[in-house]
């Protein structure tokens, strides 16, 4: 074997504390170097050409880079080896510089470790096999998990790209939380206006498959390959049937039981409703558990007005399965809720704002039903506990979030612009009303943001008070809120009408659950991690799952828009060949050794390892053995390591390898 | 105002030593001063206060009287959503400044704690009327809440001696230690 | 049940009755009282106001006596030495260099098991039920403000107790004794505590805001657990203007008038402000 050792400085990087040349010398006196050599910067063009007129001027066959982490260049390298005719998996790294050079100060000792791991490599690199990557077909079809703003942009994309896909939401409708506002900052155009053609696009879409009430329950496979049990929720109608006129809705005479959830429960629903006008599909669902039948087994009122037949009282959740090549992850946020919690919990609920006891304390979604023309006051500003103008209004941003003590210390980013919005609609329907806002920052990074809040001080002549409130108590039907102007600093008590708090998104309650099934990492508060926060930020760890939305930190329409179209063209990426290749560096069983014990199985993070039958020519089975999904496969090695009879083999890393690398210090 | 610059004489570094808390923790919401029920009677709010010590200008914090009005009722400390202990802050404050022998605007409420700390020190427990007594000698305040006396006295609830703690020599050692 | 006892300084003084009605009530409810030998001052406010070191020191003694006299409960009924050595057990716990200066002090004495109670749990654990059982008296016709103040709920990190904004533990035994608590504003707001000496002005304005609270929301009595907050509103009603005079009980003199104990047993005669009103409505069982 002829191998050609190519020493990198990386500038100061490595140079400074490593003595490059010696180490260059050096490993051209090991066995089998044929050439080595060191330069500047081996990545740069330059670099990469001296490696790859080295390999045919000296007529070499495998090649060690003595450089960065091969997490920054080994895919650079190998490139440049196969480019030159040298199978890319007979090009090994030694880590000179995370390993190395930046880890150590004295220049002798930093040498000497540097030659000492040139060397392993070289040993290594004389074990190395040529390897072919692995090709693994791709379906060409996407899950995308969530019917808000984001899951909607992401199905839209994919199937107007010519590409099938399914999308599950959880409610009986999609449209998410952005049906649910009434204007947009900083435009204050109407939410439903933009969003409802969007909806029904989504539904008359040829290539989308629409499944609502539903949830995703078991994803299995991997990237282009993967797949996924749905949970089709029984909605106690039969979807064939119904004609969505809307007659059960309004006969049921349950007209109190259930709260209106689309409307943040300001107002009432029946037992079998539809969540909102628009909805898509507009087709009812039963709430089983304040229907009248499901209780006594009486009423039937929906069945006799039903002119289809289509109250379907027995019918059963249905488990659907889907094959897909990737899954977009638009699940979405929730408000914090006020409320006492259970003491276990990290988060507190607001004592001093009264635990949601007063009525006219109210979050932000229940102001945006409020202010909205299709809302329980058909727009009209009115308070919840006795249907009065509120004369006064008092606005409290970071509720929930930038508090350690109660909530969570990130910023929910979208509150100050909705409140300002929230003020100015007000200041807008009340011309005599008076609006107060507590703030600690204006936090208005957008295009047309900062303007925005301006607009709300100076031309709406909303007052902004720079502090937060420390109680909130109702008196003779006001609510009295204390703060202070830290301004100004001077006390400031308000006796307000209404107040509105501006809580903390928050991660969906089963966002863990989901991130287990899939496979997604997450930070502490349950919000879905990205691969790398600057240059991955719609990609997950697992390969082949990207992230649209508040799913992943709090963020507005646009920002949540902009991802799902990112997080679709990931996946249109993909599409765009009938192959994926993947790195050969995997696990394999050696069939005539193992023992069929699965430790194996139980150790790997991956689920890539599956049981496979072995039988004789009459068809008998002999026994029954592990075997490597190599689709799956991560390289990882643990079943390597656990193997009791050494019947695993990690390609790319055998004992062999192993070994050899251990001996050569 | 004049701001400090070395961390360990300045009175962010003690407040931290003392309370093992940072000042900069703070991130002035000023809800503290919202719900501090004597905030009306401050000069400085106890959120200004804390902003003193944060910029470095010890000697407003130190002549506050704020820390000296502050009734210790924890409602600050309670609600800081940094959890940031306000009222262990001003604990802090008024014992620097005692250290330091500021003269404190709030001479009546300095007076008070010295005539109630002296009874402990004498009898082991709070002896009512004497410390009464030393708060009025001290203060000139002879004729507060006279008009109550004969009642108290009446309904037993001013005695004229002191209850004593028998055995004192515990409680002269932890007053020696701060001496 | 045998509870340990720190009456602390107050209850001999200005708190007279809070002790009095104690040792009746408990006596009815057969807890026993084992008082704290030879026991001390907690330090208050004064202490934790101007020394850190003396507030936790003054503290530890008694709870180090707690210690020797194995008790594995100390019952405070005062809220402000219930807070102080809750405190200081807290301080102790968590070895800081003043517990290690203060256990240096003290034979190297350094941990605190002694559970500290107020006599909110007291009561919870003489049980609400017995308690029920026991009432005697019809109060019906009382409305009762509960006032926790602050040192009873807060820190609600350290003292775990109840809730720091929305208490309620108070309200639940009086509703066992059959009266009917009200639903007011300014339940954990503070009476101004130990300025009453040195700013008399601001306890009588902040006590009046409690006080009108209370009657605001219709209230007919006022229930205290701590013998500084009662001053301040039993004592200092007589300096407030335009006040409608309203009677404060401790909670331990209310739960006496529901077990049917006689008024003066209680030393209800020794407030300031006249009990008359709440007594006219204490009904005997029909």
């Amino acid at each position: 074997m002829r191998i050609g050792v190519f020493v990198c400085q990386c500038g100061e990087n490595i140079g400074r504390t490593v003595d490059c040349p010696a180490v260059a010398e050096a490993a051209g006196r090991f066995p089998g170097v044929a050439y080595s050599v060191e330069y500047k910067y081996m990545c740069s063009d330059p670099g990469q050409n001296l490696i790859k007129n080295m390999i045919k001027e000296k007529n070499l066959d495998a090649i060690v880079v003595g450089s960065c982490s091969p997490h920054m260049h080994e895919k650079t390298f190998r490139k440049a080896a196969l480019d030159a005719g040298v199978n890319p998996f007979l090009c090994e790294i030694a880590n000179l510089r995370e390993h190395c050079s930046w880890v150590h100060e004295d220049i002798v000792d930093a040498t000497k470790k540097a030659i000492d791991l040139v060397r392993i490599a070289v040993e290594k690199v004389k074990k190395n096999t040529p390897l072919t990557p692995i090709r693994v077909p791709v379906t060409k079809r996407s899950l995308v998990i969530g019917g808000g703003i984001s899951g909607i942009q992401a199905a839209l994309d994919i199937a107007n790209a010519g590409f099938e896909c399914v999308l599950v939401e959880k409610e009986p409708s999609i449209g998410g939380h952005m049906s649910q506002l009434s204007e947009t900052f900083p435009t204050l155009d109407c939410s439903q206006c933009i969003l409802t053609p969007r909806m029904v696009e989504v539904y008359q879409h040829p290539k989308i498959k629409l499944l609502t009430y539903s949830e995703v329950e078991n994803v299995e496979g991997f990237i282009g390959n993967f797949k996924v049990t749905i949970r089709k929720k029984a909605r106690s109608i039969d979807e064939s049937k119904c004609t969505g006129c809307g007659l059960c809705v309004q006969k049921c005479p349950i007209k109190k039981k259930a709260y209106n959830e689309f409307e943040e429960n300001l107002a009432h629903r029946p037992a079998v409703y539809v969540p909102f006008p628009q909805a898509v599909p507009n087709i009812p669902v039963i709430d089983r558990t304040v229907c009248t039948y499901y209780q006594t087994g009486k009423c039937q009122m929906c069945v006799k007005v039903c002119g289809r037949e289509a109250i379907f009282f027995e019918q059963q959740d249905e488990m659907i399965t889907e094959e897909v090549g990737s899954i977009v992850v638009a699940t979405g946020y929730k408000l914090y809720s006020i409320d006492k919690k259970p003491e276990e919990s990290e988060i507190k609920g607001y004592g001093e704002y009264g635990y949601g006891k007063y009525k006219d304390v109210i979050d932000g979604l229940q102001f945006e039903r409020i202010a909205s023309a299709s809302g329980p006051t058909s727009g009209e500003i009115l308070r919840p506990s006795d249907n009065k103008v509120p004369k006064k209004i008092v606005f409290i941003q970071c509720v929930g979030s930038r508090d350690e003590s109660k909530g969570f210390s990130y910023c929910s980013k979208i509150c100050c612009m909705y409140t300002a919005k929230h003020a100015m609609l007000y200041k807008h329907k009340v011309h005599d009303g008076e609006a107060y806002v507590f703030y600690m920052d204006i936090r208005a990074g957008g295009k047309g943001y900062d303007e925005f809040v301006r607009r709300a001080i100076e031309e709406d002549h909303v007052k902004y008070i720079r502090g937060r409130v420390s109680r909130i108590y109702e008196e003779d039907g006001k609510y009295i809120v204390r703060g202070e102007d830290t301004i100004a600093g001077k006390p400031i008590t308000i006796d307000a009408d209404l107040v509105v708090l501006a809580t903390a998104m928050i991660a969906q309650p089963n966002a863990v659950k989901l991130a287990q099934t899939i496979g997604m990492s997450y930070d502490k508060y349950g919000f879905y991690n990205e691969a790398h926060p600057k240059l991955r930020p719609v990609e997950v760890s697992t390969a082949g799952v990207f992230l649209a939305g508040a799913c992943q930190s709090p963020k507005d329409i646009p920002e949540s828009v902009a991802m799902a179209s990112a997080a679709a063209s990931k996946s249109l990426v993909l599409f765009g060949s009938d192959f994926l290749e993947r790195e050969p560096t995997v696990a394999k069983v050696n069939e005539s050794v193992c023992a069929g014990c699965f430790y194996c199985q139980k150790v790997c993070a991956y689920n890539a390892i599956e049981k496979k039958e072995i039988k004789d020519r009459k068809g008998n089975l002999v026994k029954v053995i592990a075997y490597v999904n190599s689709g799956l496969c991560q390289g990882f090695g643990t079943c390597n390591a656990v193997c009791p009879s050494k019947s695993v083999e990690l390609i790319g890393f055998n004992d062999e390898q192993i070994y050899a690398e251990i001996n050569a210090l | 105002m004049h701001a400090h610059n070395t961390h360990v004489e300045t009175l962010a570094g003690k407040i931290e030593e003392l309370t093992s808390q940072s000042v900069m923790q703070c991130y002035q919401c000023g809800k503290c001063s919202a719900g501090c029920p004597v905030r009306n009677y401050m000069e400085d709010s106890p959120n200004q206060v804390i902003r003193y010590v944060q910029l470095g200008f010890d000697d407003e914090a130190l002549h506050s009287s704020t820390p000296w009005l502050c009734a210790s009722c924890l409602t600050c400390s309670s609600r800081c959503p940094q959890n940031f202990d306000i009222a262990k802050f001003m604990d802090a404050v008024r014992e620097v400044a005692l250290e330091m022998e500021i003269d404190v605007k709030e001479k009546d409420v300095k007076k008070f704690h010295e005539a109630f700390l002296n009874q402990i020190k004498k009898n082991g427990k709070a002896f009512e009327f004497g410390m009464v007594r030393e708060y009025k000698l001290k203060t000139l305040n002879l004729f507060q809440d006279v008009e109550l006396f004969p009642e108290m006295l009446l309904k037993g609830k001013l005695s004229l001696l002191p209850h004593k703690k028998k055995d004192i020599k515990h409680i002269k050692k932890v007053f020696d230690e701060i001496k | 049940m045998k509870v340990g006892y720190y009456p602390g300084c107050s209850l001999s003084g200005t708190g007279k009755e809070y002790d009095l009605s104690i040792r009746k009530v408990l006596e009815k409810l057969d807890v026993e009282l084992a008082e704290l030998n030879d026991w001390s001052c907690c330090g208050a406010t004064s202490a934790h106001a101007t020394n850190h070191f003396l507030s936790i020191g003054l503290s530890s003694l008694n709870l180090f006596q707690a210690q020797k006299q194995n008790l594995e409960e100390l019952f405070a009924p005062c809220a402000a030495c219930y807070n102080r050595m809750v405190v200081a057990k807290d301080e102790l716990g968590k070895g800081t260099e003043t517990a290690k200066k203060i256990s240096a002090l003290n034979n190297g004495e350094s941990t605190a098991k002694v559970n500290i109670i107020n006599i909110i749990q007291l009561f919870e654990k003489a049980g609400l039920e017995n308690i029920s059982a026991k009432t005697k008296m019809n109060l019906k016709g009382i409305k009762a403000a509960c006032y926790y103040g602050c040192l009873l709920v807060r820190p609600f990190s350290i003292t775990k107790f109840d809730d720091a904004e929305q208490p309620v533990a108070m309200e639940k035994i009086i509703s066992a004794v059959g009266a009917e608590p009200v639903d007011w504003n300014y339940k954990v707001e503070c009476c101004g505590g130990a300025h009453s000496i040195a700013h008399k002005e601001i306890v009588v304005d902040l006590s009046k805001k409690i006080i009108d609270d209370a009657v605001k929301h219709g209230a007919n009595v006022i229930i205290v657990a701590c013998p500084m907050c009662h001053s301040n509103l039993d004592m200092r009603q007589r300096a407030m203007k335009d006040t409608a005079a309203i009677p404060v009980l401790y909670l331990s003199e209310f739960v006496g008038l529901a077990l049917g104990i006689d008024s003066k047993e209680l030393g209800m005669n020794l407030h300031f402000t006249s009990t008359e009103p709440i007594l006219e409505k204490v009904l005997v069982k029909e």
